[in-house]
């Protein structure tokens, strides 16, 4: 795969080509928030940020998402009519999704996309139109523990070209196929860029302080940890509100309903969360997550022992720090993840 | 600060260790700067974690709601008036609770203070006496404490606990100078077309995570209207009329129980202005009924109260 450069003062030029067939996506300044905007220009977007306070995964599984529409209107001889909704129509592009994001959606890929019974067609679509552009963070939050499990601020997984801001000039790395066809029209990358991103990279890892030990996590059987005396504490002061799984990039539980008005109606997916009661009702009544420990202890457990023994030993968290940075009680994942490991 | 946090973890202390309360319920340095958390001290060593800052935003009234056993409880002002809140509406025994009263200096809008420096990261916030001093990466600055209130303290009008078994510090004034009405006001003069635009305005951000509610003392009903599923009362999209029902609803609930705590707001991780919906509700309540929520143990809340000369004029 080439490496490639891209002028400080190209940047605009490369976005116009980028925008002629394809959408441009990128984190923008919003009301004093760091959030994901349509952009044309350079200016638009950001370029020194830490990360934008939602995860990008509403490009891919939006938060309200219709999956299709339905019409039975009586004494009509078609009798029901279900009609798809159409997909995305044109390809997009994400500019400066963080490391950390792009590897979520990988990891979010495994949960969606698993074999032919099990194949999202709606996560499908939206994952293949889109190319990622990353941007390596050269600055890591104090929030940020990325590599601690299994990502990096300069990470490659998942991203189709990893911008690495060289100070003049981002060095541009295609990384995939699609990646390679957005910089083809790029200058080569001179001999010592690839050197001086090497040492930002290793820059870059050392400012990360702290993070989460998983040795212990990944030696002890799920019921040992199950069981274990430290969820009492952990979900004392939890509210049992969505924030957490709601920013977290890789959380993907949904809820479907009908919603019907008269003869005609929609399926829609709604983003939902193992925090609240209702999502494991039963009909019956029972509810197998009764209480509060119960959900708690599933988002932790989840993330740090049943992916991780489901899917071949990948975490299902990405180290971005947004659930530190959000919740409404502090509830620090690291600290939740050094207790089980302790 | 420091000096009432100290006389916290003493009576707390204290508590514990003569077994008056199996409980203090206090809060505690976060790990993240301007992120205090509520925390439950069992025993006295555990009472030296608690602390006292300009960033103790959480309502510590909800988590004395369907809790065993005695308890204590660090309230400002109105962490005590919802408490009064829950005795009037019988969720607990007064007897059943110790109050340890502070005097509130006005807690600190984390969000104010981070939009001095738009993506930037602060990694340490210093208290001094009318100060913070605010660390970043690459940047450090004084910032007066007064000037970055939350907008619920700024028109607090009771600081000072209404009910307290012990008294951290001295009384001290009971307001900041707001004053409501006029968060209030704006709604007031936009005709009905106008309101509901500027209420989609304000909810546009929100991805209903029910933290604004999960962080209420008012919101302790065993199954919220939201969350009903025999029959489903509320859409559980992302559309405005959805979102907006839950909010309006949530709203008018709190009607006559809010006492402009600002735990919503502070919880809220989208930094939506929820004062927005309760200002005019809670003034309206005062204008039509002459009645502050919480302020005194026996007082009967207007709304589960009909007397024949109550203000009838809504009626068309």
């Amino acid at each position: 795969m080439s490496q490639k450069i891209l002028a400080k003062d190209k940047v605009d030029a490369f976005l116009q080509g980028l925008c002629r067939d394809q959408d441009l996506f990128a984190p923008v300044m919003k009301d004093g928030k760091v959030g994901w905007g349509p952009v044309a220009t350079a200016a638009e977007a950001l370029w020194e940020f830490s990360n934008t306070e939602m995860s990008p995964k509403d490009f891919f599984f939006p938060q309200t998402e219709c999956m299709m529409r339905f019409k039975n209107v009586q004494g009509d001889p078609q009798g029901m009519i279900m009609q798809a909704e159409a997909p995305l129509s044109r390809p997009r592009v994400l500019l400066n999704i963080r490391p950390c994001d792009a590897k979520a959606f990988q990891v979010l890929d495994l949960i969606f996309v698993q074999d032919e019974m099990t194949n999202d067609l709606y996560w499908r679509d939206k994952r293949e139109k889109t190319a990622l552009i990353g941007l390596a963070c050269n600055d890591p939050c104090p929030t940020c523990f990325c590599t601690t499990v299994g990502s990096n601020p300069h990470g490659e997984t998942g991203l189709d070209v990893l911008l690495v801001d060289l100070g003049d000039h981002f060095l541009a790395k295609a990384l995939t196929e699609k990646g390679e066809a957005l910089v083809k029209d790029l200058p080569a990358a001179a001999a010592g860029d690839e050197g001086q991103a090497a040492e930002l990279k290793k820059a870059a890892e050392a400012k990360i302080k702290g993070g989460v030990a998983m040795d212990k996590v990944n030696a002890r059987e799920v019921m040992e940890l199950y069981d274990a005396p430290l969820w009492d504490r952990v979900m004392e002061s939890c509210l049992n509100c969505g924030t957490c799984t709601f920013c977290c990039p890789t959380c993907h539980c949904f809820d479907i309903q009908d919603e019907t008005q008269g003869e005609a109606g929609r399926r829609v997916r709604n983003w939902d969360y193992c925090m609240s009661w209702l999502f494991t009702m039963h009909g019956t009544g029972h509810n197998p997550r009764g209480t509060k420990k119960d959900r708690v202890r599933q988002r932790f457990m989840h993330k740090f022992k049943y992916i991780p023994v489901k899917r071949g030993g990948e975490i299902g968290c990405v180290g971005c720090g947004r659930c530190v940075q959000l919740c409404p009680v502090n509830i620090d994942v690291r600290k939740v993840v050094n207790d089980m490991n302790a | 600060m420091e000096a009432i946090a100290q006389k916290i973890r003493e009576a707390a202390k204290r508590l514990l260790s003569e077994g008056k309360v199996d409980v203090v319920i206090g809060y505690a340095k976060g790990s993240v700067p301007m992120r205090e958390y509520p925390y439950f001290a069992y025993t006295p060593e555990e009472a030296e974690n608690l602390t006292w800052t300009s960033f103790c935003c959480n309502n510590l009234a909800l988590y004395t709601i369907r809790r065993p056993g005695r308890m204590a409880v660090v309230a400002q002002g109105c962490v005590s008036r919802n408490l009064v809140n829950l005795i009037n509406e019988n969720q607990f025994k007064r007897e059943d609770l110790y109050v340890i009263g502070v005097n509130s200096p006005g807690m600190v809008d984390r969000r104010k203070v981070q939009a001095l420096f738009p993506g930037k990261t602060i990694t340490e916030v210093i208290e001094e006496p009318e100060h913070l001093l605010v660390k970043g990466q690459g940047f450090e600055q004084r910032i007066e404490r007064k000037k970055f209130l939350r907008s619920n303290c700024l028109t607090c009008v009771q600081r000072n606990p209404v009910i307290s078994d012990e008294m951290i510090g001295e009384k001290g004034p009971e307001g900041h100078g707001g004053n409501i009405d006029n968060v209030a006001a704006p709604w007031e003069k936009l005709i009905p077309a106008e309101r509901w635009a500027e209420l989609q305005e304000t909810l546009k951000d929100c991805i209903r995570c029910y933290a604004c509610r999960d962080a209420c003392p008012l919101c302790y009903c065993h199954v919220c209207f939201v969350d009903e599923a025999q029959p489903q009362w509320c859409g559980k999209t992302q559309d405005e009329a959805d979102v907006a029902t839950f909010h309006i609803l949530r709203a008018f609930h709190c009607a006559g129980r809010c006492t402009d705590c600002g735990a919503c707001e502070s919880a809220c991780p989208q930094g939506i202005k929820m004062r927005r919906l309760t200002s005019k509700i809670e003034k309206d309540i005062r204008e039509l009924y002459g009645y502050r929520p919480g302020m005194e143990i026996g007082a009967t809340p207007p709304m589960s109260l009909f007397r024949p000369n109550d203000p009838q004029d809504f009626i068309k």
